[in-house]
């Protein structure tokens, strides 16, 4: 008999070999998703607009942060987390320029995921931080599964990739909020790259992120871009968590 | 840790939440193994099928998983659209309405990675309890 509930099945019956099948339809990304939302509230309490950076690796996506923080860290108190396989040569470059910057040292992964930049966070007061660049991984696939818990995905696409990447790599380029095409400079010298194409790749994959060419380098297309910054630092995350929890009411 | 063609793959990450997922149930019966893992695995989850079957014997190995079977089913890309409110099948980068062509369509099915269920060879105590 059974020993909890004596249902009459008789002990011994069903052998060792018992077999049992359990439905779960749980998400494997769930935890990544709990912590990228806890991080979330933590930069949406503190005022904090966080901006996830991705694209393959050398598409200028440190280059951007120094032009851009140039200009910005006149208005706003900015901070950057770098996210690199090794070495620190990129958080060298940003503290060059005053700004608060962690490295987050990946060793061998391929991607920042919460739990990487909840640790960061400890090395960080968030309260002194207006707006935070994560440098991610240069990678155009794993970053794209992980939610960091940023406001806005930035992806990078440089002319000399090729306009085709985005129809190559559709998980990454979906996640994009704003896509910048990078590089532009040398456009004239890479005669295969057609914005047109490129944005043309992304609108297939149903997606209504803006677009901003520029170049780090020369300057061009970089005052649209912190126009973008501008307008979005304008919401206010904490304005914003605000109106989902009035469920879009105001 | 362990390392495939110089740099871990993310594959490896997720059978590590996988795993943790799977022992968690495990944990909660008196199993003596785990002997088949289902997952449903969409073409826009970001994850490769073949890398998370190399990766999984990885991640399972010296746990009660170890010597479980990986069933992968593939899911379908459907997208809704906002303009013909009409429901489709579409491509991984190619997910406008086939029927009007629009691009304001939203994604139904076809990013999940799912835990599906998990077989599990029970114990003599256990399997003479009630659920």
């Amino acid at each position: 008999m059974c020993v909890d509930c004596g249902c009459g099945k008789p002990p011994g019956i069903s052998g060792p070999q018992e077999t049992a099948s359990i439905s779960l339809l749980q998400n494997l990304h769930q935890q990544n998703q709990d912590l990228a939302a806890h991080n979330r509230e933590h930069f949406s309490s503190a005022g904090t607009l966080v901006l996830n950076l991705m694209s393959s690796p050398g598409a200028g996506k440190t280059a951007l942060l120094e032009a851009t923080l140039r200009t910005l860290q006149k208005h706003y108190r900015c901070a950057v987390l770098e996210g690199d396989l090794e070495t620190e040569l990129d958080a060298q470059r940003i503290r060059a320029l005053d700004i608060p910057v962690v490295q987050i040292t990946t060793g061998s992964a391929c991607h920042l995921d919460a739990q990487l930049v909840h640790n960061a966070l400890h090395g960080m007061d968030l309260a002194e931080i207006d707006l935070l660049f994560i440098e991610n991984v240069g990678n155009l696939v794993c970053p794209a599964s992980f939610d960091l818990g940023q406001h806005l995905n930035v992806v990078l696409l440089s002319v000399t990739e090729g306009d085709d990447k985005p129809a190559k790599y559709p998980v990454m380029f979906r996640t994009a909020d704003l896509l910048v095409i990078s590089k532009l400079d040398l456009l004239p010298h890479v005669g295969d790259f057609r914005i047109d194409r490129a944005e043309n790749f992304l609108r297939a994959l149903a997606s209504p992120a803006p677009i901003i060419s520029l170049s780090a380098r020369s300057g061009a297309g970089l005052d649209e871009w912190l126009a973008w910054l501008h307008a979005h630092k304008a919401q206010s995350p904490v304005d914003e968590a605000r109106v989902v929890e009035n469920g879009g009411a105001g | 840790m362990t390392r495939w063609r110089g740099a871990v793959m993310h594959e490896l990450s997720l059978c590590r939440s996988l795993l943790r997922q799977i022992l968690e149930v495990a944990e909660q019966h008196r199993v003596l193994a785990v002997t088949v893992v289902r997952l449903q695995v969409g073409p826009l989850s970001g994850v490769e099928p073949e890398l998370l079957k190399t990766a999984f014997p990885l991640a399972a190995a010296g746990t009660l998983a170890e010597s479980a079977k990986l069933n992968l089913t593939a899911t379908c890309i459907e997208v809704y659209c906002g303009s013909c409110k009409k429901r489709s099948r579409a491509a991984s980068n190619q997910l406008s309405c086939t029927s009007c062509g629009s691009c304001s369509t939203q994604l139904v099915s076809g990013d999940e990675l799912i835990l599906e269920s998990v077989e599990l060879t029970l114990d003599e105590l256990s399997a003479i309890k009630c659920p």
